[in-house]
């Protein structure tokens, strides 16, 4: 117990400050009103569903859970349930053996609802495309708030999507929200 | 076998010297008899995979490699179309089961024997009469609301419970279905379904040029993109025939370790997550990130993502990124130490990590198993000890084995290897000479075929490429080791506790992208 203290104390507080939302991240986002956007804002319950991707961009979003990113510092946390969800992060190009189960939980999440899409090859398929094993993006299948770019996008860039979709642009902004 | 045997097989070439590997074509009876033959003298399966050549003869060819005490054989059947039936291997390496079944889905070749001819990678995504991987079939076909019937096996009997488990997971996780036979708590059977990622990705090689098939490969399976880049580039190197600057073969090995290290780093906190231990998570989580973080500054990417090439490397390291990386071996060397005395005494971790999700030596021998999940149950396999290209051959790696095969075996091998890696790596930086970190490939000749053979971090990554008419890619199989793998969970399991899965899957930690191709 002491040598587990011990290694906290040394360790110390690495938390790094979050990036400010990026309005031009921001596709669709009239589904949320002022009142849930300051709600969801400071709380939100985030469900994950890789549609086919190779794992690198899970490892990006792993990652926030790190002591740098801290990604429940902000209020979002990841559900097991997408019933529990406010958003959807999607990653992969959406390969046809995953469509069924990505609807399901896209279908099984209650309104108000975001998407967000994660990642190039959820942007428009990537490097695989639209083929006769994957669709080539996710907004082929669900409505798409936010793209986020990269390959994989790192977790600042990460943050910054989320954060887009849910708060309003503008330093002052980030500061009043916490 | 032994390099005698290998040379009685009729037909027997010598393909490549480091790592050794050999080639034969042959009929379906001599295909049976020499994949037995290896079986009897120790040998594993590899891989197998099929290829449509109908651009040269109205034909198929399967492929299997197998790994020998002599070191990779490479066994090619042609099959005419008319009668494109193969003896399965199901019998002689339960592995081949998902492979031939894969090999049906994609060219329709039925392998003889096998019992179950359940479609693997095929959900519903094309129906069973159209084979995706043959050459008369589009890319762009695809098809909408065909059935997807999958039957699992089910185990009868008083208060037995069926557990669907995905494809999607509670956690942040690739998809991939698990379907369970529970007693209360205990589980009676584990049934694997996968394929869930399957993105044509052989189907896209053909045609690519040999530089845009390396961006393809590693994106294979995204965590593993160093050790696929690298088999990659030894297949295309072979088969070119060019000569890799030494400069670029260190600082490969290098990259390669450096993914070894990070995916551990992670691993190891995911385990102490798992059983309750938080602080492993942030610990390890803390370490992982700075690694990365070094990774990004020195080389470009956080995960190396196509920084191996053919014909070397993208990028080279100056002095100061030499400083810097001698500097973080120390660091993280002497950070590691408190933490895995925490892990080894803490009492509440090692009650879940001991004893759950084993895999005993003698099953793991049955299975074929190797990499990481091989060694911590007693499976002796490392290829940059028993098979090095250079520069392993001049370096003196030390193998991790345990023979307990639990939880905490395959926790302990990940600590000693990333010790292990930290002192190869030193060494690397010491030895590694100055010169081209690059050189271009040359002209690749027509029907050529090269493999690739690297020990990545999870196990053994082979790829195999041959060349169409015009010295592009015409065929390459990039083949994961958790196609070898993956079976083992279904023991592991066995006898422990449903609540126990998420440890147990992560301590094997395998790719559900890679073997979906």
């Amino acid at each position: 117990m002491y040598r587990i203290l011990l290694q906290i104390f040394r360790t110390g507080f690495v938390n790094e400050p979050a990036p400010a939302p990026d309005p031009d991240m921001l596709v669709l986002g009239h589904q949320l009103d002022a009142a849930a956007r300051r709600r969801y804002g400071r709380s939100l319950a985030i469900r994950h569903v890789d549609s086919g991707s190779c794992n690198l961009c899970e490892q990006e979003i792993n990652a926030l859970h790190n002591p740098f990113y801290n990604l429940e510092g902000l209020g979002f946390h990841f559900v097991a349930s997408p019933r529990h969800a406010d958003l959807l992060l999607v990653t992969g190009p959406v390969s046809r053996n995953m469509e069924g189960a990505l609807r399901d939980t896209y279908d099984a999440m209650p309104a108000p609802r975001l998407v967000v899409a994660t990642g190039n090859c959820a942007r428009d398929g990537g490097i695989f495309g639209c083929s006769y094993a994957t669709i080539g993006g996710v907004d082929k299948v669900l409505p798409v708030d936010v793209y986020i770019p990269g390959c994989p996008p790192d977790p600042r860039t990460l943050m910054q999507g989320l954060l887009s979709a849910v708060r309003e642009p503008g330093p002052q902004a980030v500061a009043e929200q916490g | 076998m032994h390099i005698e045997e290998l040379q009685s097989i009729p037909g027997i070439e010598r393909i490549g010297e480091a790592p050794p590997s050999w080639h034969a074509l042959c009929d379906s009876e001599q295909y049976f008899e020499i994949a037995t033959r290896v079986a009897e003298r120790g040998g594993r399966l590899v891989a197998l995979w099929a290829e449509d050549r109908s651009d040269r003869e109205a034909s198929f060819a399967l492929h299997a490699a197998f790994a020998n005490q002599a070191g990779l054989l490479w066994l090619e059947l042609p099959l005419l179309a008319d009668a494109s039936a193969f003896p399965s291997l199901a019998a002689i390496f339960p592995a081949a089961v998902r492979m031939e079944r894969s090999v049906h889905d994609l060219l329709g070749l039925r392998a003889e024997n096998l019992d179950d001819t359940r479609p693997w990678l095929r959900h519903n995504a094309w129906p069973a009469e159209v084979f995706p991987l043959r050459r008369d079939f589009p890319m762009a076909q695809h098809y909408s609301g065909l059935p997807d019937n999958y039957s699992f096996i089910a185990v009868s009997g008083e208060g037995v419970h069926e557990v669907p488990v995905g494809p999607v997971h509670a956690g942040i996780i690739e998809p991939g279905h698990f379907r369970f036979q529970v007693v209360g708590e205990k589980v009676l059977r584990l049934e694997e379904r996968q394929g869930f990622n399957h993105k044509g990705i052989e189907k896209h090689f053909a045609g690519m040029n040999l530089m845009q098939g390396a961006r393809l490969v590693g994106r294979v399976s995204g965590d593993n993109n160093v050790g696929f880049a690298l088999a990659y580039a030894q297949a295309v190197e072979g088969l070119t025939r060019t000569p890799v600057p030494m400069r670029a073969q260190w600082l490969r090995a290098l990259l390669l370790e450096r993914e070894r290290v990070a995916n551990h780093l992670g691993d190891l906190g995911a385990l102490g997550n798992d059983a309750g231990l938080a602080f492993g998570l942030t610990q390890f989580g803390r370490l992982k990130e700075l690694f990365l973080r070094t990774n990004a500054a020195l080389f470009g990417h956080r995960y190396l993502l196509d920084q191996i090439l053919p014909g070397g490397v993208a990028s080279d390291l100056d002095a100061a990124g030499l400083a810097r990386l001698r500097n973080e071996h120390e660091t993280l060397r002497a950070a590691l130490v408190p933490l895995k005395n925490i892990y080894d005494e803490h009492a509440g971790l090692q009650d879940r990590f001991m004893g759950t999700g084993r895999v005993e030596p003698a099953l793991a021998a049955r299975l074929g198993l190797m990499g990481v999940a091989g060694r911590a149950s007693g499976q002796a396999w490392d290829l940059r000890v028993q098979y090095p290209a250079f520069p392993y051959t001049e370096l003196d790696v030390n193998m991790a084995t345990h023979r307990d095969g639990d939880v905490a075996a395959r926790a302990t091998v990940r600590f000693e290897e990333i010790d292990e890696s930290l002192r190869l790596m030193d060494e690397m930086l010491t030895r590694m000479p100055d010169g081209e970190f690059v050189t271009p490939l040359l002209p690749a000749p027509a029907q050529a075929a090269g493999i690739g053979w690297v020990e990545g971090w999870r196990g053994e990554i082979l790829v195999w490429l041959r060349s169409d008419a015009a010295g592009q890619v015409g065929r390459c199989h990039p083949h994961d080791p958790s196609w070898i793998i993956w079976p083992a969970v279904e023991y592991a399991i066995l006898g422990n506790i449903i609540a126990d899965f998420p440890l147990i899957n992560k301590s094997f930690n395998l790719s559900y992208s890679g073997p979906d191709l």
